[in-house]
């Protein structure tokens, strides 16, 4: 008989803040620039630099911490962990130790239907480190830029509540969605702004106590994370059927094999010797500060998603959907307030605007016309001034060239054929042509109506109005 | 002997150091000594003194967030015994196996 075993996974998530300059330093934390040139005395660590608290730093990881429902701290400080790594120009990272500036929170994921509140331990602000290229030069050295170095990064440490590869993918999900809507972080992981680190244990189910962890490192997207923890889970239960013990360790994902691998040596000194920070005086936050903070902070995704149920009546999961980034609902929320038939103005956002950015790998605001212009698309079918059908075909010249519905609508002749006696003729001619079909019709299969309306379609270019057409041949056959 | 041999291996491994025998008997001896003078202090009464973090009585310094100069590359490589395309080149640490 084999056992059921029970998954404990907790994850420390590493968030880049979107400051304009670095932590402790005026250097900036833009993307992009020539190696070592975001650089100075104080992130390089030179001899008898002082840093300097960036004050919005503080105030984004307070914001980022109230979004996730912790406490703030009334006193924080921060603290040297050391140790030797080529991409750490001091030999010390300031990160903070037994005083972080959040504890106590929680996030809420949806697990088939099912909430279930994921608990936050804590949120520290510490400096990022710089970046170390092994491609290029050599099989036996690297590059380090340090361009990275002193950027301000929050890590974010959950409980070991996530019971499955599944709930930590959740989790991360809405993790990121929170911070989005914060403002505080772009939260990319593809681009380094995102990192996670995981750790995994499994034991008996129905077993209080904890089994031994692995530390899970190097998972570069969403989806190398729920495939690394399904690995580390199952490799874990294979080590405990065959009666051995599990390693504590750390282990890194290899992409490419889909596996994860010993990082033996790399952490061997675990020892950090944490000491305070003797260049940086103490933090008080006071609570007129958390509260200001408090009142900016716009409203979270669970709150936007609840909002669009009760007030604009949307079913839950066209507000799940339409809320999972802060862009996008900003987008539909201005889509309404042009056009107030919530649920159509959905139907049109869900899936001819998701269905075009998906299928080129954008984002809603890489989008060349407003939601306004989306608005007037939906008002010239329901002027009749277009059909349903050829509003598709104008939405895509609207994100092609970014052009208003009714100037692609003139310039293109998309305009509907209303005039009766236009249609008529057509519809006598495509009856004249097609004698076979309208005998079929007269004989009771009314499919070959179908058949008829659309020969009127195609002689039209899709221009004639669908119920107009219709009509027009119920009267002759 | 509040720190052994041991201790003073340990942590001269952690901070890189390479000692030699007569050098870690020395700082052995000198760090105890260190610990021995600082419990002088744990003699005063502290009865009514606040418990602090920091030596300064000081809170919230703080910088706005505002972008200032930086170092040329070159520079910023001056003091760097070997570079290339920009970085400083080191030695590679071996990730993984
Ligand atoms: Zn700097």
């Amino acid at each position: 008989m084999t056992t059921e075993y029970e998954v404990v996974i907790g994850l420390e998530v590493h968030v880049e803040l979107n400051t304009d300059s670095k932590m402790f330093c005026s250097c900036p934390t833009t993307f992009g620039a020539e190696p070592n040139t975001h650089v100075c005395p104080i992130c390089l660590g030179m001899p008898g630099v002082l840093p300097v608290i960036n004050r919005k730093a503080v105030e984004y990881t307070i914001r980022a911490a109230l979004a996730l429902n912790c406490q703030v701290a009334k006193y924080s400080k921060f603290d040297r962990k050391n140790y030797f790594y080529p991409d750490l120009p001091k030999n010390y990272q300031i990160s903070q130790y037994d005083l972080p500036l959040a504890t106590g929170g929680y996030v809420e994921i949806s697990v088939d239907g099912k909430k279930r509140k994921i608990g936050i331990r804590r949120v520290h602000l510490e400096e990022d480190a710089g970046k170390l290229l092994h491609e290029g030069t050599g099989p036996k050295t690297s590059l380090v830029d340090f361009n990275r170095t002193g950027v301000p990064l929050i890590e974010i440490v959950s409980e070991p509540d996530l019971r499955s590869p599944e709930e930590a993918r959740l989790y991360l999900n809405k993790l990121r969605t929170i911070l989005h809507y914060t403002g505080v972080s772009d939260v990319k992981m593809e681009e380094g702004s995102l990192r996670c680190d995981a750790n995994v244990s499994i034991r008996p189910l129905g077993s209080e106590v904890f089994g031994t962890l692995t530390e899970v490192k190097n998972m570069n997207s969403f989806r190398a994370v729920e495939r690394a923890l399904a690995y580390e889970v199952e490799r874990q239960k294979e080590i405990l059927e065959r009666g051995e013990k599990v390693e504590r360790e750390t282990r890194g994902w290899d992409e490419n094999r889909r596996i994860t691998v010993s990082m033996r040596g790399k952490e061997e000194a675990h020892d950090y010797r944490y000491f305070p920070e003797p260049d940086l005086v103490p933090l008080e936050i006071s609570r007129d500060w958390v509260e200001e903070i408090q009142e900016r902070l716009p409203d979270m995704p669970d709150e936007r998603q609840a909002r669009l149920v009760r007030e604009l009546g949307l079913p839950e999961y066209d507000a799940e959907v339409l809320t999972s980034s802060k862009d996008l609902a900003d987008f539909y929320d201005a889509c309404v307030k042009h056009y107030p038939e919530a649920k159509t103005v959905s139907n049109w956002v869900m899936g001819e605007v998701l269905g075009y950015l998906n299928e080129k790998g954008l984002e809603i605001t890489d989008l060349p016309f407003r939601p306004e212009d989306l608005a007037g698309l939906l008002r010239l079918i329901d002027k009749g001034t277009i059909s349903g059908k050829i509003a598709k075909q104008v939405f895509q010249e609207m994100c092609k060239s970014g052009k208003a519905p009714e100037t692609i609508v003139e310039e293109k002749g998309l305009k509907q054929i209303t005039d009766e006696s236009e249609i008529a003729a057509i519809v006598e001619k495509v009856m004249e042509d097609n004698p076979k079909v309208v005998e079929d019709f007269r004989g009771g299969k009314e499919k070959a109506l179908g058949f008829l309306v659309g020969q009127v379609m195609k002689a039209t270019r899709g221009k004639a109005n669908p119920q107009l057409v219709n009509r027009l041949f119920r009267e002759r056959l | 002997m509040k720190i052994s041999r041991g201790d003073v291996e340990h942590v001269a491994n952690l901070a890189r150091l390479e000692l030699s025998q007569e050098e870690m008997e020395a700082l052995t001896r000198q760090l105890n000594d260190i610990l021995t003078h600082m419990e002088k202090l744990g003699e005063l009464d502290t009865e009514d003194v606040p418990p602090t973090y920091h030596v300064l009585d000081m809170v919230n310094l703080f910088r706005p967030d505002k972008v200032g100069k930086c170092l040329q590359q070159e520079e910023a490589l001056a003091n760097a015994p070997d570079q290339d395309q920009g970085c400083i080149r080191v030695p590679r640490v071996l990730e993984g196996s």
